[in-house]
């Protein structure tokens, strides 16, 4: 295994124009993510954390510095496979079951219909959805769909899952439950995880390494490695290393005049 | 079933309201007839009575009221004529008989169909070429629009001389006008279906490399059937009413439209209303057809509950 990051930036920019002249959305943001991290990216609304996402799925085009994904550009990462997204709606399809709709990026990639099958049922276990397969999505809870959308983000086994605020529209005891879930599925797959999060406990109970962002221009104003051990229960909330990341955290977003 | 009452009395409340209308609708030659037969009436004489106010009459008359429902060619048939009338030339004919409307219906259901079909084909094939094609989008879109502007009964005749003049008659004019007029829900229905996904549906798509077939079949087709069935059900209406309207023009002396057309030159108003009424019964059954379509198709796609 090499050293080189498995997601890194250099000097990204990214300018939108619009009718009311550009707009910094991206600016000098340099940053590796190595293999097995979990990254969570904070900051308000407009730091860019949800585009330099983007980015690196390539759903938006930078237009400065340079972007790799495994070494490769982020199309190339794409066509290869090397990520799964999800999005903040489950976007699960009502007219196929739960099984189905993990199916269907293993259609749209031409798997084989008994390795399909195979796959469906290694990640509906994997999410703890085992017996869900034949649902429809409206008989499932939000939680449990939002479960079933990691699902379908892991079924083709892409080493790096993006996560766009995966659990932003869920009440907070559902948000503890899949927190706690997405840590041991960390755990258990070895994936490098990109998430993007309002939320300073989210992001601090989560992450190896928290990404703090402040928006016009978007731009990157801290890095935080977590001295957290790996394995995390609820509780760790409470103890004093967590309370100083989360206020450093908050020190971080302050520093940005997020909402000047 | 607890929505039988409310649902009755409306009805009970519309023809109730119809046989009151029925009354000063046919005062006028009811009072003409009773006083040619002897009965004492007032005022006397016709010539008088025509200047009058019809409720007027009909409250200096209560005696005649009966005879305003029962007149052969009244101005307003009553609810239990068209009733009977209907009975007769559908039960009581025989379906090859030039007097039974299944025979009339069957003439004109049947171009509905084929122009139905013609339609909503073309429909689906012109949304998804303006789905996919910027051009079209800007080209076709305009023209479809524009052509519902026209007036169906300004063009259906100009349609059937035009096809006439090249040998083609019959049903086929009439498909065709009922085409043109049923293609518009299904284009304007299929592009906001193949339209209805969200951006992060199509993002979702793009992060597994999708390619715009598997797009289309995968996401924006299924997506788009909620849309269709909505557009199928106006669209069947629309043929029908197309069909009859083909069926005007030319003097048809088959279809419904052409028991309108002669119920109206020979004032046969029971005629009129009875065939207007096969024609909404047809309507009715159509769309409930379409609406039993979509709700098995929904349920077997597991949209329905």
């Amino acid at each position: 295994m090499t050293a080189t990051p498995v997601i890194q930036a250099k000097g990204l920019d990214l300018t939108f124009q619009t009718n009311d002249g550009p707009v910094h959305a991206l600016k000098g943001v340099d940053l590796d993510i190595d293999k097995g991290d979990f990254v969570s990216f904070i900051g308000p609304s407009g730091c860019g954390k949800t585009t330099f996402l983007r980015c690196i799925a390539a759903l938006e085009q930078p237009t400065g510095g340079t972007l790799t994904v495994n070494g490769m550009t982020p199309e190339d990462a794409r066509l290869a496979r090397a990520y799964g997204y999800v999005f903040q709606a489950a976007g699960l399809y009502p007219w196929r079951t739960i099984a189905g709709n993990i199916k269907l990026p293993l259609e749209i990639m031409g798997f084989s219909k008994a390795e399909q099958a195979q796959r469906v049922e290694k990640v509906l276990e994997l999410v703890d959805l085992a017996g869900f397969g034949g649902k429809f999505p409206w008989q499932l809870s939000g939680g449990m769909q939002q479960r079933a959308s990691i699902a379908r983000a892991l079924s083709f086994d892409a080493d790096i899952l993006l996560m766009d605020e995966p659990f932003g529209a869920l009440d907070e005891i559902v948000r503890d439950h899949l927190n706690e879930e997405l840590l041991k599925l960390w755990a258990r797959t070895g994936k490098t995880i990109g998430f993007v999060t309002h939320s300073i406990p989210e992001a601090v109970y989560l992450s190896t390494k928290i990404v703090v962002m402040s928006p016009r221009p978007g731009r990157i104003t801290d890095v935080i490695d977590s001295p957290l051990p790996k394995d995390r229960p609820l509780d760790i909330r409470d103890t004093p290393e967590f309370l100083e990341i989360a206020h450093r955290v908050r020190e971080g977003l302050r520093a940005g005049h997020a909402y000047d | 079933m607890r929505m039988l009452g409310p649902v009755l009395i409306v009805v009970a409340a519309i023809v109730a309201l119809w046989y009151v209308a029925c009354v000063p609708m046919n005062i006028h030659t009811a009072l003409t007839d009773a006083e040619r037969a002897g009965v004492a009436v007032s005022p006397e004489g016709a010539a008088v009575r025509r200047d009058m106010g019809a409720v007027r009459l009909a409250l200096g008359n209560t005696h005649v009221w009966g005879d305003t429902f029962a007149q052969d060619k009244p101005r307003l048939p009553a609810p239990h004529q068209v009733a009977v009338e209907l009975w007769e030339t559908t039960v009581e004919k025989k379906i090859t008989s030039k007097r039974s409307l299944i025979f009339h219906g069957w003439i004109t259901l049947s171009a509905t169909l084929v122009g139905f079909v013609i339609g909503s084909v073309a429909g689906v094939m012109l949304a998804v070429g303006i789905v996919h094609s910027r051009a079209m989008d800007m080209s076709v879109m305009p023209w479809a629009i524009a052509s519902q502007t026209i007036p169906i009964l300004a063009i259906a005749p100009m349609i059937i001389v035009v096809l006439n003049s090249i040998g083609v008659q019959g049903l086929l004019p009439k498909a065709i006008i009922s085409a043109y007029l049923s293609f518009f829900p299904v284009v304007v229905g299929m592009v906001k279906g193949l339209r209805s996904p969200s951006a992060m549906q199509l993002d979702q798509m793009r992060t597994w490399s999708a390619s715009s077939n598997q797009t289309f079949w995968k996401l924006r087709m299924p997506a788009s059937v909620p849309y269709l069935f909505a557009s199928l059900k106006i669209g069947i209406a629309a043929s029908l009413v197309g069909a009859i309207v083909g069926e005007l023009p030319t003097g048809a002396v088959r279809g419904l439209g052409a028991r309108l057309l002669t119920g109206s030159y020979y004032g046969q108003t029971i005629q009129i209303w009875s065939a207007l009424f096969a024609t909404a019964i047809l309507a009715a059954a159509l769309v409930a057809i379409v609406a039993g379509l979509e709700r098995v198709t929904l349920k077997r796609m597991g949209v329905g509950r």
